[in-house]
């Protein structure tokens, strides 16, 4: 996956880009908004990392330049101004999502990661399938291994976001954004006894886990072993 | 001389002067218009009266001649009043008639004229202006008829007088007026400005005095007031906010530190190098959870925050959120049930109204737990924690009630101030913050936390405006939009 970072601070862009290079993705940095602007339209990225305060050209403006332009790339947006308006005023600028500094490294590469595959034309599939999990978007049925899995509708939505970003690190503040649509930070990590009820619907009777709790970073499904 | 230069500077006394003018113009207009209708009337009667006199000596010379004439006019002088006659011959001398003299001029002048006589009178005699006719007869005789004009001279000094008196009389109750209302508005000007000096040399306890007297002035000066307060508030938050950072940010931070460097001097190896980061993180973590919700309540008091507006159904809001702690109360064994009837509605933030909630939830979990108690006394009580939204009147009520220890009526007030806890509670994780957040967006939303007894345990009641609530709230999003 390519990924540019527009960030005028070096050290977090050096930072983005080792990082997300050990994870094996490819990243590019660019330190004011001109240069990146240049550079996302130049070259072709999976996913743009834009800083909102940045030199020269301001960070919305980039977004709303390509997004005039025709540019569908994916957008997450870094900004230290956390409130609802700042984020909602991102999103209509054209951004996908948007993280608040600071942030974990694994909260930024899920997101990055998630934003990657929306990118791919997979939205409008009916059925999710990992493993011998089954989902099925239009009837709202879920079975293992042939087995009928009786679900709340908000386990339901739980697992269909799971499912959705299989094999992908999901973290509980985007469950709580995609699944509850609230931004806020419930202290208490209420979304974990969310995950272990489901698990026990999903995981308990078989052998193989199919939702996995990823340490420090937040939750998978997946199913290969590890 | 420069107070009284200040003095004619001020508004007041330049709208006194300004109405001084008014006035006196439109009086002057007004007693000038009277006098010159009056004199108009006058000098036709004036016209008519001695017309007729001349008719009827004309009638009189052409019965009898000149004797009859001078007959007729030596009788009519008898009769006291305002005609004049004279009636000479052709060398000037006196015939008939009740003016004694006239000069010279009169005599060779024909037709109409007006000129001063005199006319004897107790302390001698006086100079009146007299209007008459001068006829020449045939035989160098003159006839004079004539009337005295000396009251109309009089009407008219004596209003011209009038508009000078009055005109003078005005000038001086409007300067004088002027005077006293703008040093009475100047000296209550002045306190405004001494008190905003007072503010501006860093005090802010001044405050502008208020009269009493419910006038605009009081007006401006009760708002002003208030804004005083509204700053003085949001300016004590601010050094509160700066104390809590320094208080309670910084023994974490050095807690941080001292991990830091701990494992530096830690021998031990990689092992323990990664256990000290790991916990770094954590608490690194933690401190940016304890920032972001200070910064959140700061915003929300300073009324930045919550500009995204919209309709929100409380039924749904508490629902949501209910259900998102339901596991975790499950999970802690505790019961949780929910009232919320549909049609709640209200304008405000849905976001940050979930998040007041469940921060009130949260805590019912973590400090509701029910007291060991015996099972029949148990049995009434339905469930552990119960969520409801009532509708009472203008006021949505959200209420989160729990059955634990509750929080002593004296202590209820000081739980809502930020990083406040209570001592059966500092042994549990939690930043203090979270009743003062949900405080925060009560007030936000022109509403308010009431923190009840429940008997036992804590009630937390949101009161929230339906309409009101949001008004004040959608002027500002206008403002800013």
């Amino acid at each position: 996956m390519r990924v540019l970072i527009i960030e005028d601070d070096l050290e977090t862009s050096d930072f983005l880009v080792k990082a997300l290079g050990e994870c094996g993705h490819v990243a590019d940095a660019a330190g004011d908004g001109e240069v990146g602007l240049e550079q996302a339209r130049l070259s072709s990225y999976d996913v743009l990392i834009i800083d909102r305060m940045l030199p020269k050209r301001d960070g919305l403006n980039v977004i709303e330049t390509l997004r005039s332009e025709g540019a569908q790339t994916p957008v997450l947006i870094l900004s230290a101004l956390g409130e609802v308006d700042d984020r909602v005023n991102g999103l209509r600028a054209g951004g996908d999502d948007y993280l608040t500094k600071p942030y974990a490294f694994s909260e930024l590469l899920a997101r990055v990661e998630a934003l990657a595959r929306r990118s791919q034309p997979e939205e409008g599939e009916t059925r999710y399938v990992v493993g011998d999990l089954v989902l099925d978007r239009l009837s709202r049925k879920v079975t293992r291994s042939g087995e009928a899995i009786t679900l709340q509708p908000r386990e339901f939505r739980l697992l269909e976001y799971l499912m959705k970003h299989a094999g992908q690190v999901v973290t509980r503040t985007m469950l709580l954004e995609n699944v509850w649509h609230y931004h806020f930070d419930p202290q208490t990590n209420v979304i974990d006894v969310h995950i272990s009820r489901l698990r026990s619907k999903i995981d308990k009777d078989f052998v193989m886990p199919l939702l996995h709790t990823v340490r420090g970073a937040g939750y998978m499904v997946s199913d290969s072993a590890d | 001389m420069t107070a009284l230069i200040k003095f004619f500077q001020t508004t007041t006394f330049r709208l006194s002067m300004t109405y001084f003018a008014l006035f006196g113009a439109a009086a002057t207009v007004a007693i000038a218009y009277i006098y010159w209708n009056t004199t108009i009337l006058l000098s036709r009667q004036l016209e008519q009266t001695i017309q007729a006199e001349i008719q009827g000596l004309q009638e009189q010379y052409k019965q009898g001649g000149m004797a009859q004439l001078a007959a007729t006019v030596a009788e009519r002088s008898q009769t006291p009043g305002n005609s004049l006659y004279l009636v000479t011959d052709s060398r000037a001398r006196h015939i008939a008639g009740n003016l004694q003299k006239v000069s010279p001029e009169l005599w060779s002048t024909v037709g109409r004229v007006e000129f001063v006589y005199r006319r004897p009178a107790e302390g001698g005699p006086e100079k009146r202006l007299a209007f008459a006719s001068v006829f020449r007869l045939p035989g160098g005789f003159r006839l004079i008829v004539g009337r005295d004009i000396e009251d109309r001279r009089e009407f008219g000094r004596i209003i011209s007088s009038t508009v000078l008196w009055g005109l003078g009389v005005m000038a001086i109750l409007g300067i004088g007026g002027g005077y006293l209302v703008s040093r009475n508005l100047l000296s209550r000007i002045e306190a405004v400005t001494a008190t905003s000096r007072t503010i501006m040399s860093g005090d802010l306890t001044g405050r502008v005095p208020i009269s009493g007297s419910g006038d605009e002035l009081d007006r401006l000066s009760q708002s002003l007031n208030d804004m005083l307060d509204r700053i003085e508030q949001l300016m004590n938050g601010l050094r509160e906010v700066s104390d809590n950072i320094a208080h309670d940010l910084k023994t974490p931070l050095n807690r941080l530190r001292n991990r830091v460097e701990g494992a530096l001097r830690d021998p031990s190896g990689e092992a323990a190098y990664r256990e000290a980061l790991e916990r770094t993180i954590e608490e690194a973590d933690d401190l940016i959870r304890t920032f972001n919700a200070l910064l959140s309540i700061a915003r929300l008091e300073a009324g930045a925050a919550g500009k995204t507006l919209e309709d929100v159904d409380l039924a749904l809001v508490v629902k949501d959120v209910a259900e998102l702690y339901e596991p975790l109360a499950e999970e802690q064994g505790l019961t949780l049930s929910v009232d919320a009837p549909d049609g709640v509605m209200l304008v405000g933030d849905r976001q940050l109204l979930g998040q007041a909630l469940a921060n009130l939830i949260d805590n019912a979990i973590k400090y509701g737990a029910p007291v060991a108690k015996p099972r029949e006394a148990k049995s009434d009580i339905l469930d552990d924690i119960s969520v409801y939204v009532r509708h009472c009147g203008e006021i949505a009520e959200i209420a989160v009630e729990d059955h634990g220890v509750g929080i002593p009526a004296q202590e209820r007030d000081r739980v809502l101030k930020r990083f406040v806890r209570l001592e059966a509670s500092r042994s549990r994780p939690g930043s203090g913050l979270g009743l003062s957040l949900a405080a925060a967006v009560a007030h936000l939303h022109n509403g308010e936390i009431r923190l009840e007894d429940n008997q036992p345990g804590l009630k937390v009641v949101l009161g929230l405006p339906l309409k009101q609530g949001g008004l004040s709230l959608e002027l500002n999003n206008r403002a800013s939009a």
